[in-house]
């Protein structure tokens, strides 16, 4: 009971938090007012902070959700036997795409796409696909011989191998994988407000470019808050996937 | 699809052939701020040069339906004379364009043309022998410095935009060099005792790696962000340490906050290497009389450093990466020319900053994978 | 000499050395053997001070081995395990040189006791010297361990089940190195182990421990024939103490006079068991016995192998 208890919480203290930054800030004009009383305007106000969260949440959920897409194909399609000298030119682009620094590509892609939502969206996709697809491809190589060569022997056939043998056995890596693409993306989103995308880095660059701390203050414990809740989410669907695996 | 199709060559070749006629090769833009009018590969002068490499592309598909390996030459020759061709594209538009402020800026075509060609290279050499490896990239790079020494890729905008800011430009890359080695420097001075108590003290260690690990999820500007307000706060009430240039903005809260980030990774490789060191060469290292420290220094270190280098690769590569978001709190490095750029719309200057910090990072993941080699050549 | 007085060792409420005595003569090959868990292990351990000890005392040649710094204690005793322990990172030779680098022996004497080292354990010839521990056999790991612990010519040797995880061919090889080593260099040893016959064929005396006490001390033969209690009867004995006991006493202690030139031979040093093996395999009641240069000593007959003489 105590481990189920501890998981739950795990998940609920970083959500709880988050909710509860969402409600109070809006009201802490005063305390802000107070703590920096030069400031004309102590609370960050052009967009509803809700309204900044749901559109972060959007446009990391639809990153997320290409990049396990793409990820998951790629990845899939590498380790074929027919497609198995792909293999080592897929693994370079993984490794390769990850020592760019997301700032990068963020940037790369604003003159391809323009300003606003639809770069960020690119790097984050782009961006993404990589830990996704390295981890597909490590979860997926790392399945134990002798439980093929099991597979093999009761019949199975190539797909039917792949569905109940392989990806079960690296779902957790896999998952791992996703967790680690969602956490850089909700990073790299924070930067997006720099190239115009609305997501709540919008106070932070705003209150760096304009001196108005308050305002960085309030974007950054929000994304910290989100950032956390969404590891935490994450983490324990990881932990579920993982169960009964090792 | 038959087994005999060489996929690589055929997927590689197929982007690239695909990259060569519809994508853009060149971009003419009245100045450096203005985005420019696209230019295919045919319409880059001279000519030839264009049908060259789509001939070179389509040979290399053609080949990817023979069993045996080819593509070693094209991938050299297009790797060379893709930038050459562009270089030389850019030198005759510029002497035919009616504004001296025209920039001739790279386009999308020729960078996937040109990653094509390099992952081409990277494959065909895999499994060749080392000297010969070295050999084929060691010519790669003296052919691109022999160009550019003579002047071959002046006339691209990339490059005039480095000859208007070479001091600037020197000046950031010297701090995110500083910056990112302070990092290091930093991380390495507190996250191996932290490693080693963690190892010591397992409960302790699993506290420490999940307060770490906690850290590591908060996106790299609300960590920056968030810093601001103490040390602020501290810079003023200790006037001794804003002497040393310590405030609010700038250096220190990006020092601090890179090496809070590049701490987990110290402390969980250090741990993972301690825990690697063989358990009967400890018991017969202290069986044998080595004190505490004898055993650290001469038996356990040497047996965790590998991992432990393995990490700092991870480590130094993130950190260079980070670096250039700490532009936006007043740190300086190359991330200011990638995010003045993107506000003043000079996509020259995004590029410059983005190639050099991607060039960075690759060249120190280079010089790791050198060193992790190195120390596992007796394993 | 070392000397276990009254020596204690608890974990918790068990104590897994039992007011424990014990005295080993200085140049005795001394071998401890007991079932797994007995302490042998932990015994041997608390001589060079890897395990402390709650009550007795430990003496080496009358000093106390508490009042002698840890470090320099253990640096003048030999210490071999199971698992070898080679550092991976070191070469072979490097690995010999561990304990004369840490007592800062001149370059050159450490190089030719590695020489001799070498030799003494028979890895002479296989160019050995410059490899790393993992380019080596299991049985050539344990001879760079045993030479390893021997290298700072200790006057005591602590091995540790030494051989536990050979295969019986090169088990067999290094213990006829391990006697013969004993007999060139007099070194103490103390050798813990839990295959009786193991015991049986490198002790001098052997110390039977069961659940932290000894239930007994003496030679091979005082073991097998006035085994102390049923216990050591049946650790002893096993299924055929008869030619257990064959397999401990050797041919030069029963040959007499006498000429058989037309019977097989078998060597003077040989143990009756393989001067049994011998008869039945030629089908003879009769051997001649001769020494290593092949000079005739006497003859030996069926029926000296039945006399229960010493």
């Amino acid at each position: 009971m105590t481990i189920a208890g501890r998981g739950a919480w795990r998940i609920a203290w970083p959500c709880l938090a988050l909710a509860l930054l969402l409600i109070a800030l809006p009201r802490m004009g005063p305390v802000f007012h107070a703590w920096m009383p030069e400031l004309r305007a102590p609370v960050y106000t052009r967009t509803s902070f809700v309204a900044l969260t749901a559109a972060h949440i959007g446009l990391v959920g639809m990153a997320t959700l290409i990049a396990v897409v793409l990820g998951l194909g790629i990845g899939i399609l590498a380790t074929r036997p027919a497609t198995r000298s792909l293999l080592p030119t897929v693994r370079a682009v993984a490794v390769i795409g990850q020592t760019f620094p997301p700032v990068a590509v963020l940037a790369i892609a604003v003159p391809l796409l323009g300003f606003g939502a639809a770069p960020t969206l690119l790097a984050l996709c782009l961006y993404g696909v990589l830990p996704v697809l390295g981890q597909t491809v490590a979860g997926i190589e790392n399945v134990s011989r002798p439980a093929l060569d099991a597979a093999d022997g009761m019949g199975y056939g190539r797909w039917r191998k792949l569905w109940e043998v392989e990806l079960p056995l690296a779902a957790g890596p896999i998952m791992a994988g996703v967790r680690l693409s969602a956490i850089v993306s909700v990073g790299t989103a924070t930067i997006g407000s720099a190239v115009g995308a609305s997501t709540l880095g919008a106070p932070i660059i705003e209150g760096l470019v304009s001196n108005n701390t308050a305002y960085v203050v309030q974007g950054a414990l929000l994304v910290a808050a989100l950032a956390m809740s969404i590891d935490a989410v994450l983490a324990w669907i990881e932990r579920y996937v993982r169960r009964g695996l090792v | 699809m038959s087994t005999r199709t060489d996929l690589p060559l055929a997927l590689l070749s197929a982007v690239g052939l695909l990259a060569a006629t519809t994508g853009t090769f060149l971009e003419v833009a009245p100045n450096r701020l203005l985005s420019g009018s696209a230019l295919a590969l045919w319409h880059v002068p001279p000519a030839m040069g264009g049908w060259v490499v789509l001939a070179l592309w389509c040979w290399g598909l053609a080949c990817s339906l023979l069993a045996t390996k080819r593509g070693l030459s094209i991938a050299c020759a297009l790797l060379v004379g893709l930038p050459l061709l562009a270089g030389a594209g850019a030198h005759r538009l510029l002497a035919d364009a009616a504004v001296h402020t025209t920039r001739i800026q790279l386009g999308a075509g020729f960078w996937i043309m040109w990653l094509a060609a390099a992952l081409l290279l990277l494959d065909r050499l895999r499994g060749a022998r080392r000297v010969v490896q070295l050999a084929i990239w060691t010519g790669v790079v003296v052919a691109f410095v022999v160009a550019g020494w003579s002047g071959a890729f002046a006339d691209l905008a990339l490059v005039r935009e480095y000859a208007a800011q070479r001091d600037v430009f020197a000046t950031a890359l010297r701090i995110h060099l500083l910056l990112t080695l302070g990092t290091l420097g930093l991380a390495l001075a507190i996250g191996l005792p932290l490693g080693w108590i963690a190892w010591r003290r397992r409960r302790a260690g699993n506290g420490i790696l999940g307060v770490l690990s906690l850290v590591q999820t908060v996106p790299s500007i609300a960590l920056f962000a968030l810093l601001i307000g103490p040390l602020a706060w501290l810079a003023q009430h200790m006037p001794s340490l804003q002497a040393l240039g310590f405030g609010g903005t700038g250096a220190a809260p990006a020092v601090i906050a890179l090496c809070l980030y590049a701490l987990l990774p110290v402390v969980r490789y250090t741990l993972a290497g301690l825990d690697g060191v063989p358990r009967d060469a400890v018991e017969a290292a202290r069986g044998m009389g080595m004190t505490r420290w004898q055993v650290l220094a001469r038996v356990q270190w040497p047996l965790a450093w590998p991992v432990l280098l393995a990490g700092l690769r991870i480590v130094s590569v993130q950190a260079i990466g980070m670096v250039a978001v700490a532009a936006l709190i007043g740190a300086g490095g190359l991330g200011r020319f990638v995010f003045l750029g993107v506000g003043q719309g000079a996509i020259d200057m995004v590029l410059l900053g983005t190639l050099a910090i991607i060039a960075l990072a690759l060249l120190a993941d280079l010089v790791f994978q050198a060193a992790l080699m190195l120390t596992e050549r007796r394993g | 000499m070392i000397e276990l007085d009254h020596v204690t060792r608890r974990y918790g409420e068990t104590a897994v050395i039992d007011d424990l005595s014990l005295r080993i003569e200085g140049g005795e090959l001394f071998v401890l053997v007991g079932p797994s868990g007995s302490g042998k292990s932990t015994l041997l351990r608390t001589i060079n001070r890897l395990i402390s000890i709650d009550d007795g005392a430990i003496r080496i040649d009358g000093r106390d081995v508490r009042e002698v710094p840890v470090a320099s204690l253990r640096r003048g005793i030999g210490y071999a395990i199971q698992s070898v322990g080679l550092f991976p990172h070191r070469t072979v030779a490097e690995n010999i040189a561990t304990v004369p680098r840490l007592l800062g022996w001149p370059a050159a004497r450490i190089r030719a006791r590695v020489d001799e080292l070498i030799a003494m354990l028979q890895l002479d010839g296989e160019n050995v010297l410059d490899r790393y521990p993992h380019a080596l056999s299991g049985g050539q790991q344990q001879r760079v361990g045993v030479a390893r612990a021997l290298a700072a010519e200790p006057a005591i040797m602590l091995m540790d089940e030494p051989f536990g995880a050979l295969d019986p061919l090169t088990r067999d090889a290094l213990q006829s190195s391990i006697q013969a080593i004993h007999a060139q260099t007099g070194t103490t040893i103390v050798f813990v182990t839990h295959d009786m016959d193991e015991a049986l064929r490198l002790g001098e005396r052997i110390g039977l421990m069961e659940s932290g006490r000894l239930l007994q001390v003496g030679t091979p033969l005082e073991l097998l024939r006035d085994p102390a209690c049923e216990r050591v009867r049946a650790f002893v004995g096993g299924e055929n103490p008869g030619l257990r006991e064959l397999s401990v006493r050797r041919v030069r202690s029963v040959l007499r006079d006498g000429e058989a030139s037309s019977a097989p031979a078998v060597d003077a040093d040989a143990t009756l068991q393989q001067a049994l093996a011998t008869m039945l395999e030629h089908g003879s009641d009769v051997l001649r016995v001769r020494d290593a240069k092949g000079t005739t000593l006497g003859v030996l007959h069926l029926t000296d192998l039945l006399a229960r003489k010493p």
